[in-house]
């Protein structure tokens, strides 16, 4: 029982991890079709961000910003420099130039950074907590609290803010959405600032539990992928689900079976879904206008 | 107002407008009738700077917009209510009349909403509802409302009366009108040429991305090309 309970929070946190990552999948393909296959570099980029600006002297909070300032940034540069140039290209080409631009962020970070793992201090140090016999740490509690908090914060945004509706009403027919003049290219830029901004702070959180390198983003984007297409894509409902589902079967998998079996987890979810379930959980079967 | 000149568009490598010329006058309804595939839809597109043109001129109160991008367009005063209505599904009716207020910067967009309401009354009873699941009428209602609430001066309407009901057909042709003497500009796009042709003051015909034939209302209605082709007379 206690086992269970443990395997249950720490399947919890990193699928919360995984969640954030499928819901930057999520806002930029509603918002232009595209599945970034650069959010695992986010979140890569948030972590080793904060690692390197926290090793210059600069305090933990004000280094995390700076990382989540950057990575939107680049977010940002990349949907400008990268994806708007190509602009009406077919999506299989969009999303090579995502592949390529995460091949060349993962790059860049090698040189600017380095090629070693490195952890961040936790924010409310390392004692785990007993609870029901299962050992939970601080930090998990962080990221758990941290994911609700910008899950609540981006539907707020979506259902309360006319902005919001802007970006549900390019998602949903961009024709009409240009006819009354929303500029969506502008949308689209919002979607992939706020995509890097979350995959920054997903890469912070995480970074205290599970280190971080160059090449981390691979798998999460891999994982997070699976979490959004378990979810249903484009389903931001599905995204969190998804996120926290996988995040619990590959903990029972890591328990149950050999940590071995963990990342291929994801993979076997993907297949699953591709064959059983295209739409997802959550998903609505695309329905193709004529 | 609005002012064509010798438009060609292309879908691909396919043109579907071999140069297109039309005017529209202040305070006019003009209507451009032509059977399908005649290209309206691609010129009302075209207009409105979703579909690029390869050739020719658009201005619009004397100014060139062939450049502007769209939302440039809307903010100019050019509203387009689009074929097949092409409404926010998952948006409420209130969210789509709001969302069709985004280029303007002025405030006040109660009175708008309840000027809306006061054309199309139904409206109100269905506030809260997705736009999904409005019957094809009440959508078009909600597409034309969501067009007005930019506060246009010209407004491009392409088959309004398209899958409508009889007694729907002629709300909306009166609401047209209206709309006129409020001292709206329109550009009428209907297959139903007999409806377009009793309320416009000037027509054009198109045919295969070609006008092939312009004048007033009246004329073109007495033409008797017009009233076999799409009169049925
Ligand atoms: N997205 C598209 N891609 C390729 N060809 C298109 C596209 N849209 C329209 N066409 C073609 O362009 C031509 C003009 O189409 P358009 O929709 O402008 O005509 P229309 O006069 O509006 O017709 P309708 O009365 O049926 O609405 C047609 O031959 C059509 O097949
Ligand atoms: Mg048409």
């Amino acid at each position: 029982m206690a086992e269970l309970l443990q395997f249950v929070f720490s399947g919890l946190t990193v699928g919360a991890i995984y969640a954030l990552v499928a819901l930057g999948f999520t806002l930029i393909y509603k918002a232009s079709d595209i599945i970034n296959f650069a959010q695992g570099e986010f979140v890569m980029l948030g972590g080793m961000t904060t690692v390197f600006v926290t090793l210059a002297g600069v305090s933990l909070p004000l280094a995390a910003l700076i990382a989540i300032i950057v990575t939107t940034a680049i977010g940002l540069a990349l949907h400008r420099f990268a994806i708007e140039p190509a602009r009406g290209a077919s999506p299989v080409a969009l999303i090579m130039i995502t592949i390529g631009a995460s091949i060349f962020l993962r790059g860049v970070a090698q040189i600017i950074f380095d090629r070693r793992f490195h952890s961040l201090p936790s924010l409310f140090g390392g004692d785990p907590i007993k609870f029901g016999g299962a050992a939970i740490l601080p930090q998990s509690l962080v990221v758990l609290a941290s994911a609700m908090v910008i899950v609540t914060l981006l539907w707020l945004f979506i259902d309360r803010t006319l902005l919001g509706k802007a970006v549900i009403a390019t998602a949903a027919n961009r024709l009409a959405a240009r006819l009354i003049g929303v500029d969506t290219r502008r949308i689209v830029d919002f979607s992939f600032a706020v995509s890097a901004a979350i995959g920054a702070i997903a890469g912070v959180l995480i970074t205290p539990i599970a280190l971080t390198s160059y090449d981390v983003g691979t798998l999460l984007a891999l994982k997070g992928f699976a979490a959004a297409m378990l979810g249903g894509i484009g389903s931001a409902l599905g995204a969190v689900v998804g996120g926290l589902l996988i995040g619990l079967f590959e903990a029972f998998a890591a328990g149950y079976l050999s940590s071995n079996y963990k990342d291929a987890v994801a993979f076997l979810i993907i297949l699953v879904v591709l064959v059983s379930i295209p739409q997802g959980l959550f998903g609505r079967a695309k329905i193709e206008r004529v | 107002m609005l002012s064509i000149e010798n438009v060609k568009s292309a879908y691909g490598r396919i043109e579907v407008l071999h140069g297109v010329t039309l005017y529209v006058g202040v305070g006019e309804i003009v209507t451009l009738i032509g059977a399908n595939g005649a290209g309206k839809t691609t010129l009302m597109r075209a207009i409105s700077g979703v579909q690029p043109i390869t050739d020719g001129s658009i201005r619009f109160k004397s100014v060139p917009i062939e450049q502007q991008p769209a939302h440039a367009r809307v903010a100019s005063g050019i509203s387009q209510v689009p074929e097949g209505r092409q409404v926010f599904e998952p948006l409420s009716v209130k969210d789509n009349l709001k969302l069709g207020a985004w280029r303007r910067r002025d405030g006040d967009l109660e009175q708008d909403l309840a000027r809306v309401c006061a054309l199309f009354p139904m409206l109100e009873a269905i506030w809260e509802m997705p736009a999904g699941a409005l019957s094809g009428g009440q959508q078009q209602m909600l597409a034309i409302g969501r067009a007005l609430m930019a506060k246009p001066q010209l407004l491009l309407l392409d088959e309004p009366s398209m899958g409508l009901a009889p007694n729907l057909v002629d709300h909306v042709l009166s609401v047209i009108r209206a709309l006129k003497n409020d001292s709206l500009t329109i550009l009428l796009v209907e297959q139903n040429a007999r409806a377009a042709l009793s309320i416009a003051d000037r027509a054009y015909v198109m045919e295969t991305g070609k006008v092939t034939l312009s004048g007033a209302a009246a004329e073109i209605q007495a033409d008797h090309r017009v009233r076999e082709a799409y009169l049925g007379i």
